[in-house]
Formats: structure tokens, sequence, C-alpha cells
């Protein structure tokens, strides 16, 4: 597969989560798009690792498998993240009852 | 078109819609749900480029560990109502100007870049294989898996910290 199929896809998912981000206002969902561009992010070191051990396949053997232990890294951090994230929205939730980050406005006044 | 292609634009499509649908839903266990069908499309396209360990791994970690905690939250929340309050509708619309300029600028970017030689490889290579990656895990890499388990723990303890009623 050319590597320009696997960039745009990972563009377009990510972008998507962008949009997400900015138009949502549901903090939970705004969360959810996040890890979306993770995803994209993922898809995209794998594809270039798959590209590059292709094109050094001759020279090393193992060429590009430190993305996939890299992208393994980055699975690692974001459930971390989840974990510390969700347990703020749950105390967001428990002192304003609602998820709408708009609530969350008190640093303007 | 071989059978690789299609899966490749199959799971793509399937990618791309399930992630608008995400966006979309106004139900939050939609967009769960649908999060979900994501996840499972790109580990659909992890085993199509042979990197299956990452594939199981997503399954089980996003898919299966921290969807369920989405779900879990959402529950407890009482969310599964359409709670979202009725909003400016130009806010909307600019978010979705400007994701589509993002879009665009990196399009235009990468259009001409020149990588129509470069391809990756799918179906072959063993660097995915879980006994390559374990070894490369385990020898090259000892330290950064176990600083990792001292980053769990104090996320464990951010979480109980944060979720305590004080």
């Amino acid at each position: 597969m050319p590597i320009n199929y696997y960039i745009f896809l990972s563009v377009t998912l990510f972008c998507i989560g962008v949009t997400g981000v900015l138009t949502r206002r549901n903090a939970i969902i705004i969360f959810m798009c996040i890890e979306l561009m993770l995803n994209a992010v993922n898809l995209l070191l794998i594809a270039f690792s798959k590209m590059h051990h292709l094109a050094l396949a001759a020279v090393d053997a193992n060429a590009g498998i430190n993305a996939q232990i890299f992208v393994f890294f980055i699975m690692v951090v974001a459930a971390a993240e989840v974990s510390v994230g969700l347990a703020i929205i749950v105390m967001m939730y428990r002192n304003t009852h609602s998820v709408d980050v708009n609530f969350l406005n008190r640093l303007k006044h | 078109m071989s059978t690789t292609q299609i899966l490749f634009w199959f799971l793509s499509i399937l990618a791309i819609f399930s992630a608008i649908m995400v966006v979309a839903s106004k139900n939050p266990i939609h967009s769960v749900l649908w999060l979900i069908a994501v996840f499972f499309a790109i580990s659909g396209h992890y085993i199509l480029l042979n990197a299956q360990f990452l594939a199981i791994v997503n399954l089980i970690v996003y898919a299966g560990a921290i969807m369920v905690l989405f779900l879990f939250v959402i529950m407890l929340m009482n969310l599964n109502a359409d709670t979202e309050p009725q909003k400016n509708k130009w806010l909307k619309i600019a978010g979705v100007i400007a994701g589509g300029a993002l879009l665009l600028v990196f399009v235009a970017a990468l259009k001409n870049a020149d990588l129509k030689s470069q391809i990756a490889q799918v179906n072959k290579g063993d660097i995915g294989l879980i006994s390559n990656l374990g070894f490369a895990l385990f020898h090259d890499y000892v330290a950064p898996f176990e600083i990792s388990s001292v980053l769990f723990l104090s996320a464990m303890i951010g979480a109980v910290v944060i979720g305590k009623k004080e």
C-alpha cells in the first residue's frame, strides 16, 4: 500500500477529532475525540514503521521496530491519562452537576 | 483489486464514517459505541500491516478497558439522555470550518510530497510479531518499561486522590 493512503487516512481521522473537540461541549465527548486523535497518530506511526522496514530490511532485519515499541508506550501513557482525566471529569460533575465545559468559565470573572 | 486493497478501503471507510458518527451523534452512549467501531477498524489496519501484537493490545486496552471506563462514567452520571443544552449554532459551524481548514492545510501540504515511491509493507514483515517486539521491549527498552509502572502507580494514586470525597 502506498504510504500516501495511510497519511491521508490518519490526517482525516485527526481532523475529525479536532473538529469534535472544537464543536462539542460535553467533556466526555471531547475526551473521546482526543483518544481518536491519539489513535490516528498511532496508525501513522505503524504505517511509517512498516515503510521504514521495507526500505531497510536488507540492512537491518529489525528496522522499524522502534516505532512499534513507541506506539506501545503511547498506549501505556494513554491508559494512565484516561484514568486521571475521567477522575477529573467525575470531580467536575460532582461540583457543577454537569459535564458541559462552558460552565467552567469561573476564571473569566 | 486484490483482497488486501479491498480490506484497506473497507476499513478506511468504516473508520472515517465511525469517526464522523462519534462527533455527530447526540447520545454519549452512541458516541462510545461508534468509537469502539473506530478502534476495531484501526486494529484491522494493524493486522493488515502485520502488527499483530499492537492490534491485540489496541483491542484489549482501548476497546476493552478504556471504553468500558467511559461507559462506566456515563452510566454513573446518568448521561444517557440527550443532556447537552441548546448551543450557539454559529459556534458549531465555526468549529467545522476550522477543522475542515486544518484538513485542507494538511492535504495541500502533503499532496505534492515526494512519497509516491514509498510503500508501506502489508501482509509481510515480522517486526510486529510478539516474539520480536517482546525481545526488543525487554532487551533495549527495559528501563522505560519499568518506569511506565511508576507512571501507572502515580496515575492510580492521582485518580484515587482526585476522585475521593473530601
